[in-house]
């Protein structure tokens, strides 16, 4: 049996996943911790924010995300991806910066438009 | 002459600009004192701002985005780089409103004064510094608020420091221990004063957690010890009287203290032009449209009350912009009565709107406000002379978490002069032997 506490939102519930039993949850609220437990017990995802370097811009970090939540496991390689990478401004929000990053299937994208220095 | 000058280009200046706009106004400026629009949303590049007002998940940055794409769309003039000095009061009437005055400097516009019918102030709010916490100790450099950090690291592109202990567990602590931690630092600790952290669940899960942060509840930082630099901080546990305890030092090699000790708001310009200030939210008092003490100008955002979700703060906003929108176009009329007048009894700090006058409110007023500690499971009780008028069953109060409940004008006929809220708590008894 593990013991998890609910993010979904503010309630914060205690839930048990019973690991051994299909990863059935008790101690929640609502469906939505229910799916909660099971996911976080059986694969947990989180989604990365970022920033990487940006070149001829008006500022010179872009804030970036990965569109979805990949595996947890992947985050420290995910995240050391993201430190090697430059791009040029201008930047789009939404624009792919490293496609399927660390294998995960999710695309890492750009969240601030970044206009080029004049 | 503007019909609406907004001072600050933040969540609360974009989204009243917007619903300003949208009611009928066309004169308005928002004055900006950074480079571009946003505020402090882009500096917050973590995900979990939306959820309420667009149903998803977005990042500071793009939520500022969706607004300033709104904004531009209007013919919303807009100054960057520029500071509002002053609110003066004039002599004149235009339309039978009072004109106020208001001096900026800018980049663009140099020295210049603007007269508009009415106010929006947005300027936000800033972080309690180290002189508001008191710790004793040497001046080294390392100490940093959280933000200041924040904005190194997600702006600028620096890195304050390799090993780091973070004071308080407000939110912005919280999300600086994981940032820090995937840039490379080393987080050694999350200290907290209260038996409780003040930020939210999700982000203790999710930014301590996930990457091994023991986070010190009933502790605080009682030494910070180094000549040039941060070397060591000393942390203590306190007691229920919140004293630190003699003889549970623990001792960090750091470099880096950050703290995350509240946030106040940033009403300077409001005081000077002699605005009434609420000493609970440190903020000007406002009446159930926003307006403050000076008739046609409105206060809404952190500038009025600390919110911890900027959706709270676009809907309070855009109620300050519509509100501004009414009383130049004059769609209410003026009131004479006395108003209804909240106060927080017992278990609650603060409420926001601090005065009602029942005849503006439509169908129905939001009071916001905040509790003094945890109660799982809570009534809030509102009488009036003495009569209780309403009562509303609530779970898992937080003083980390605004509450918020509708009080329909029905109820509101029932209250007279004075309206109390009290916070009684509901302790579960065992049924039967």
């Amino acid at each position: 049996m593990k013991e998890l506490i609910c993010i979904c939102c503010p309630q914060g519930c205690h839930l048990f996943v019973d690991e051994e039993n299909d990863f059935a949850v008790t101690g929640n609220s609502c469906e939505r911790g229910a799916e909660y437990g099971r996911t976080e017990s059986m694969a947990p995802v989180r989604v990365l924010t970022s920033t990487v370097t940006c070149e001829g811009g008006a500022i010179s970090r872009c804030p970036v995300k990965t569109k979805d939540a990949i595996p947890k496991g992947k985050i420290w390689e995910a995240e050391a991806l993201v430190k090697q990478t430059s791009i040029k401004a201008p930047v789009q929000i939404g624009q792919v910066v490293i496609a399927d990053i660390a294998g995960s299937g999710v695309d890492l994208i750009a969240t601030k438009e970044i206009g080029a220095l004049k | 002459m503007y019909d609406l000058i907004i001072i600050g280009g933040g969540p609360a200046g974009l989204a009243a600009a917007k619903a300003a706009w949208d009611k009928g106004l066309t004169k308005i400026l928002i004055v900006e004192r950074n480079w571009e629009l946003g505020g402090i949303l882009n500096q917050c590049i973590h995900n979990g701002f939306g959820l309420h007002h667009f149903k998803e998940e977005l990042t500071g940055p793009e939520y500022a985005a969706r607004y300033i794409d709104e904004v531009e769309k209007t013919g919303v003039e807009v100054r960057l780089d520029t500071m509002v000095l002053d609110i003066r009061q004039t002599e004149r009437k235009e339309d039978g409103l009072p004109v106020y005055e208001i001096p900026m400097a800018g980049k663009e516009c140099g020295y210049t004064c603007e007269l508009t019918k009415s106010v929006v102030l947005a300027m936000g709010c800033r972080e309690r510094p180290r002189g508001g916490v008191v710790i004793p100790g040497t001046r080294p450099a390392g100490v940093f608020t959280a933000g200041a950090a924040q904005r190194y690291v997600n702006i600028d592109g620096y890195m304050p420091g390799k090993r780091v202990v973070i004071l308080g567990s407000g939110d912005i602590g919280l999300i600086m221990a994981r940032r820090m931690t995937l840039e490379g630092a080393k987080v050694l600790a999350c200290v907290e004063l209260m038996p409780y952290s003040s930020g939210l669940n999700r982000n203790i899960v999710q930014c301590l957690n996930d990457y091994d942060i023991p986070l010190y509840l009933s502790h605080t930082v009682t030494e910070i010890r180094g000549e040039k630099r941060v070397e060591q901080v000393v942390v203590s546990e306190v007691g229920p009287d919140r004293k630190p305890i003699p003889g549970t030092e623990m001792v960090f090699d750091c470099d880096t203290l950050l703290l995350s000790v509240g946030l106040i708001p940033e009403n300077e310009l409001t005081q000077g032009a002699g605005i009434e200030i609420d000493r609970r939210t440190k903020g000007a008092f406002v009446y159930e449209n926003m307006e403050t003490s000076l008739p046609g100008i409105f206060a809404c955002g952190n500038v009025c009350h600390v919110h911890d979700l900027v959706d709270f703060v676009s809907d309070e906003s855009e109620r300050a912009g519509a509100s501004a929108a009414d009383y130049v176009l004059k769609k209410k009329a003026v009131s004479e009565a006395a108003p209804v007048v909240t106060k927080n009894g017992d278990g609650a700090t603060y409420i926001v709107p601090q005065r009602i006058r029942p005849e503006n409110v439509e169908k129905f007023v939001k009071l916001f406000f905040r509790v003094g500690r945890i109660f799982p499971k809570a009534d809030i009780v509102l009488t009036s002379a003495g009569n209780e008028i309403a009562r509303f069953h609530k779970k898992f109060l937080a003083p980390g978490e605004m509450q918020n409940i509708v009080v329909t004008k029905e109820v509101l006929s029932k209250a007279t002069e004075e309206l109390l809220l009290t916070v009684e708590e509901i302790v579960e008894t065992e049924v039967g032997a």
